[in-house]
């Protein structure tokens, strides 16, 4: 078995496990670009989206102001290609972490390339609570914060975890990409050590790594969505 | 010295700006609601019916007007432009509290049992934890559904999801409860219920409903007294007995026609060979009364006194909080002096007479 893995996965073996350019390396990178930024991506996108909803013109504190502030920040992150502003971003990358490149340095770019994409999601998610339900708990005399923790959070749960799952799932794609500024990765490992250096299998291995973590957090999502869903 | 309204809506108008039209919801509207009445107010949709009743929790600011609710002022402004008076912020919610509200599509919290969903109301009470649970439970009592206390909105049916919206909307002991088509959505033997639940409300509490409906057999049910409403109007008010037995607007007809179905009788029998073949000496008219003038005694004494008989084609009798209401479709034949002070003599007791065919002589 080993011999036949050897003989047919020969680029795999020579990354080895450990190590710079090894798989355990890149999978931990991976799996820290994609936890890191999807809490701080995922926090802004959450304010983001719960601000589209509340000051939009139906929502609890309608602001043309604010509204358009928070649409227009969030369509022109939306707007960017994720490789330009992983370039592009990297004098504010430094000022925050210190490095314009690494795995670290990825964080910066990879939550503010993912932040506007959730944003429209928890929108979405949102706005499918309905007016009346938030109308009815505002005639019992529900205060403001009631309303978004105790309402849309609370009505929106299975919807924020289904968007969450297509987020979390769109944000392995883009480490993916992390690598042109030296963040590493599965992605890293597929472009440069396979496909650059036409080790054919070991694109194919680090492509199946990648599945399958997308097939865990897909599955995981279905779980809880179907757990937290009353309606 | 009288009682004030609990609710004093006066010259409430509510106008929205759309980018270029101005649509006008409500239109200088005043309503005053007393203690323990069960107030209908009945419109097409459109009407402004919900957007009326929201002005009284504030749910909807009134563009101008003022909004007095147990002597208090909520809202206050001349005119558009003129400085207002506005009750705000934790003392609006506050007074929310004690005014319940029921809505057509129960508007439950899906995500939350149904004790959950009446505890959300009183997450502000100033009762302790204990007392919430107890408060509760005794709510869910009073609407019959403490053995569904662990279930989903979602396993439950529209009326079953409708009282326990009347449970939340009782949780922190209202005065005045509004309900927005709380029975639109129901099928008529629920319907039924959730009225007489209301009903028991308003009788055993005391609780002052305002009901806004485009059913008049709703408010035919429970409510003391009606206003109908169009294009953002009011276009008639008063007592139950006053709207039905009287009714001035066509509209108001209209809407009262849908709970009797007197003109489609009418309009049935005016087929039938006995009207259409109608004799010299005979007319087909439509008796109407309110109250204790009954049937029987004075046609009987048509017949005894002036020899007139009666041959009554359809009978309505609606008993509006213990009153009844009656409306007959009769034939009446006679000499023809007689048949006239036979006509005298029923007006002389206070019963409508509309002759709808026949009788050009008298």
């Amino acid at each position: 078995m080993n011999q036949w893995f050897a003989h047919t996965f020969p680029n795999v073996i020579y990354q080895g496990w450990g190590g710079d350019t090894g798989w355990w390396t890149a999978i931990v990178q991976t799996l820290y670009m994609t936890f890191w930024s999807a809490i701080f991506g995922g926090l802004l996108g959450l304010i983001f989206g719960i601000g589209l909803i509340i000051t939009a013109p139906n929502g609890i504190a309608p602001s043309k102001t604010w509204f358009w502030i928070f649409d227009k920040i969030v369509s022109f992150f939306r707007a960017l290609p994720f490789i330009i502003l992983l370039a592009a971003i990297a004098p504010v990358t430094k000022i925050i972490v210190g490095t314009q490149i690494g795995t670290t340095a990825a964080l910066v770019p990879l939550s503010l390339g993912v932040f506007p994409f959730y944003a429209r999601q928890v929108q979405v998610a949102l706005s499918e609570v309905s007016g009346g339900i938030v109308e009815a708990a505002q005639s019992v005399g529900a205060s403001f914060w009631d309303i978004v923790f105790g309402v849309y959070l609370r009505e929106g749960r299975s919807e924020l975890v289904r968007v969450s799952t297509v987020t979390l799932i769109s944000l392995i794609g883009l480490t993916a990409m992390a690598g042109a500024i030296g963040a590493g990765g599965l992605g890293n490992m597929a472009i440069s050590y396979g496909y650059n250096r036409f080790a054919t299998d070991t694109t194919l291995v680090a492509t199946l790594l990648v599945l399958i973590l997308v097939l865990v957090v897909q599955v995981i999502g279905d779980i809880l969505v179907k757990r937290l869903n009353h309606k | 010295m009288t009682e004030e309204p609990i609710i004093k809506l006066d010259n409430i108008n509510v106008t929205f700006h759309q980018k270029k039209r101005t649509i006008t919801a409500v239109n200088n509207v005043t309503v005053h609601v007393n203690r323990g009445d069960v107030y209908g107010i009945v419109g097409y949709s459109g009407a402004g019916k919900s957007t009326l009743v929201r002005v009284i929790n504030l749910l909807q600011e009134p563009t101008s007007g003022s909004v007095i609710v147990n002597n208090e002022t909520f809202f206050q402004a001349t005119d558009e432009n003129a400085k207002k008076t506005i009750i705000g912020g934790n003392a609006l919610r506050d007074r929310r509290r004690k005014i319940g509200m029921i809505f057509q599509h129960f508007n439950l919290l899906n995500e939350r049992t149904v004790t959950e969903n009446v505890a959300f109301a009183l997450q502000h009470s100033p009762l302790k934890d204990e007392e919430k649970k107890a408060k509760v439970a005794e709510l869910l009592e009073l609407v019959d559904l403490s053995d569904r206390a662990d279930q989903f909105p979602a396993q439950l049916s529209g009326g079953q999801k409708q009282r326990v919206a009347i449970a939340r909307a009782l949780a922190n002991d209202p005065e005045i409860l509004i309900s927005d088509e709380a029975t639109s959505a129901l099928d008529p033997k629920t319907t039924n219920q959730i009225l007489a639940l209301l009903k028991k409300l308003n009788q055993e509490f005391g609780l002052t409903i305002v009901l806004i409906t485009h059913e008049m057999q709703a408010v035919k049910e429970i409510a003391n007294k009606v206003s109908v409403m169009q294009d953002g109007e009011i276009i008639e008010s008063g007592s139950l007995l006053e709207i039905f037995a009287q009714p001035k607007e066509q509209l108001t007809r209209e809407f009262i026609e849908t709970a009797t179905n007197i003109d489609k009788a009418i309009e049935t029998i005016s087929h039938e060979a006995l009207v259409h073949n109608l004799k010299d000496n005979e007319v087909f008219a439509r008796l109407s009364y309110v109250g204790d003038t009954t049937d029987e005694p004075l046609i009987t004494g048509l017949f005894r006194d002036f020899n007139v008989t009666a041959n009554i084609l359809y009978g309505n009798i609606e008993i509006l909080q213990e009153t009844p209401v009656g409306s007959l479709l009769v034939i009446l034949s006679g000499e023809s002096a007689q048949l006239k002070a036979a006509l005298g003599t029923l007006r002389d007791h206070h019963v409508t007479v509309e002759l709808i065919k026949g009788g050009q002589s008298l």
